[in-house]
């Protein structure tokens, strides 16, 4: 596709949808990976999961081309739920007095009409929780533990010092909800997005995008609660 | 049966309108909901008072004209059924109908319930039609089609462009009206010649329109009162990536 046409399709309302999707369904992905991640922490190895952030962080030049790529997904994924929600507004000023739902076959929920917002808290959280934690205390700050006889960043303290307040180890789980109620609607749209015609197909997507929600809810929100609760040393 | 009906009054496109509330005390059970409009309508007008403006012409659920959100619900709450197959028994005596006419920008209210749809035309004029220099009548056959593209294309032909998906889409999204003449040609012989361009003007032109995005939430499948699936919304996305991608528009 060359440079007009692309943005012929990008600017058309199909685009912005099939981008969203892309982008979103690009988002799940990751953050399956996160979560999966995460549960290292339960590990029996006590440093597995300090080892895996060490790994990580090795990657060195191809962890940026990673972390940009996520940054460019974030970043369009939010520019385009932006602009349709304001599309959105733009195309009915005036409110409908009383308005109700047909019901099924209708598959609007509280989840799809709250997109922008679930989709605007993950996006705050995102930064406080990266600023938390990608740019929390490290090895200078003496976040350190020695694996193999070699000193790696202690990730896994920082994380038992800060699931141990209430803010973060309540905190997080509530956000992460809001993340299944974001996915609840997001990975099914993702795929009508991209073209899923088969009418037989859609409830299975639809079932599934809800069951991967909530999975990946679970998956992340264990963690704080279960440091939280066990007082928060492992 | 008595009917108490709040209904939307606006005197012209410019005028910012308003509700009023009406009694109808002598309507009944078998009358359509566009009875009760004429019967509180003899009333308006013997009352020396302006009737409401509504659109109609069939009244059997073929034309489209009609539609009216009727309860805060596109065609009112029957499923598949269009705001003149919508009859009194499913209501009670004293209810309370509330009647406000689709909200779009792209769809503006030309006076009180009827609004004006000549967005849908200028879709449909920038690719919904086959051009074909029509001949004598083709020996029936000649063109075999298989059966299930006949049936899901006749499906997404009986869109009677009311416009109920649009007022019923909480983004104002014409997309399964624009998607169901996309998916009904492009599953047919005769739409093929014209299938790419076709599928990238009528897309354009919907977005010109002012149209909202859609958002997947599928209200409109659901008070289509065809019962049109958004399995058609999909395939305009297929048809139009394919144009986009491949095509030579
Ligand atoms: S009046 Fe024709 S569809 Fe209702």
């Amino acid at each position: 596709m060359e440079g007009s046409k692309l943005k012929h399709f990008a600017t058309s309302p199909i685009g912005r949808k099939v981008f969203t999707g892309v982008t979103g369904l690009g988002l799940t992905l990751f953050a399956l990976a996160h979560m999966a991640g995460n549960l290292l922490y339960f590990s029996s190895d006590p440093n597995a999961y300090n080892k895996y952030g060490h790994k990580l962080a090795e990657l060195g030049i191809l962890l940026y081309i990673i972390e940009i790529g996520l940054v460019a997904f974030f970043v369009y994924h939010i520019f385009l739920g932006i602009s349709i929600y304001l599309g959105k507004r733009k195309a009915r000023p005036q409110n409908y007095e009383k308005y109700a739902s047909a019901g099924k076959p209708s598959r609007q929920t509280l989840a799809s009409r709250s997109m922008i917002i679930t989709g605007l808290i993950l996006f705050a959280f995102l930064i406080l929780h990266i600023l938390s934690f990608k740019y929390g205390p490290s090895v200078s700050d003496g976040y350190v533990v020695t694996v193999d006889g070699e000193e790696i960043r202690d990730l896994k303290r920082l994380m038992d010092e800060k699931f141990s307040t209430p803010l973060y180890a309540f905190g997080y789980p509530a956000v992460m909800i809001l993340l299944a109620v974001h996915l609840r609607h997001g990975i099914w749209s993702a795929f009508q997005s991209l073209g899923a015609t088969n009418p037989r197909l859609s409830p299975i997507i639809y079932t599934a995008g809800g069951i991967v929600a909530i999975l990946l809810a679970i998956g992340f929100l264990v963690l704080p609660l279960s440091i939280y609760f066990s007082g928060g040393a492992a | 049966m008595t009917i108490n009906v709040r209904v939307w009054r606006q005197d012209g496109p410019e005028d910012r309108g308003r509700f009023e509330n009406h009694v109808v005390t002598d309507a009944n059970p078998h009358m359509s909901f566009l009875e009760l409009l004429d019967v509180m309508n003899e009333q308006l007008i013997g009352e020396g008072k302006e009737p409401i403006e509504f659109d109609h012409d069939c009244r059997e659920g073929i034309c489209g004209s009609c539609g009216v959100v009727i309860n805060g619900t596109a065609h009112g709450p029957k499923q598949r059924t269009a705001s003149c197959q919508l009859h009194m028994r499913d209501y009670s005596d004293g209810d309370t109908i509330v009647v406000e006419p689709w909200r779009a920008s792209a769809l503006p209210v030309i006076k009180d319930l009827v609004v004006d749809r000549t967005a849908f035309d200028r879709i449909m004029g920038a690719g919904g039609y086959v051009s074909v220099a029509t001949g004598g009548a083709p020996d029936a056959n000649a063109l075999p089609v298989p059966k299930e593209d006949v049936d899901a294309a006749f499906d997404y032909a009986t869109c009677i462009g009311c416009g109920a998906c649009v007022a019923a889409c909480p983004n104002s999204s014409a997309s399964l009206f624009t998607g169901a003449k996309i998916a009904h040609l492009s599953l047919l012989p005769q739409g093929e010649a014209e299938r790419t361009r076709r599928v990238v003007a009528m897309v354009d032109q919907m977005a010109e329109e002012g149209f909202g995005d859609c958002s997947n939430h599928a209200e409109c499948e659901a008070v289509c009162p065809k019962g049109i699936s958004i399995s058609a919304i999909a395939r305009m996305r297929r048809e139009y990536v394919k144009a986009m991608v491949v095509g030579d528009s």
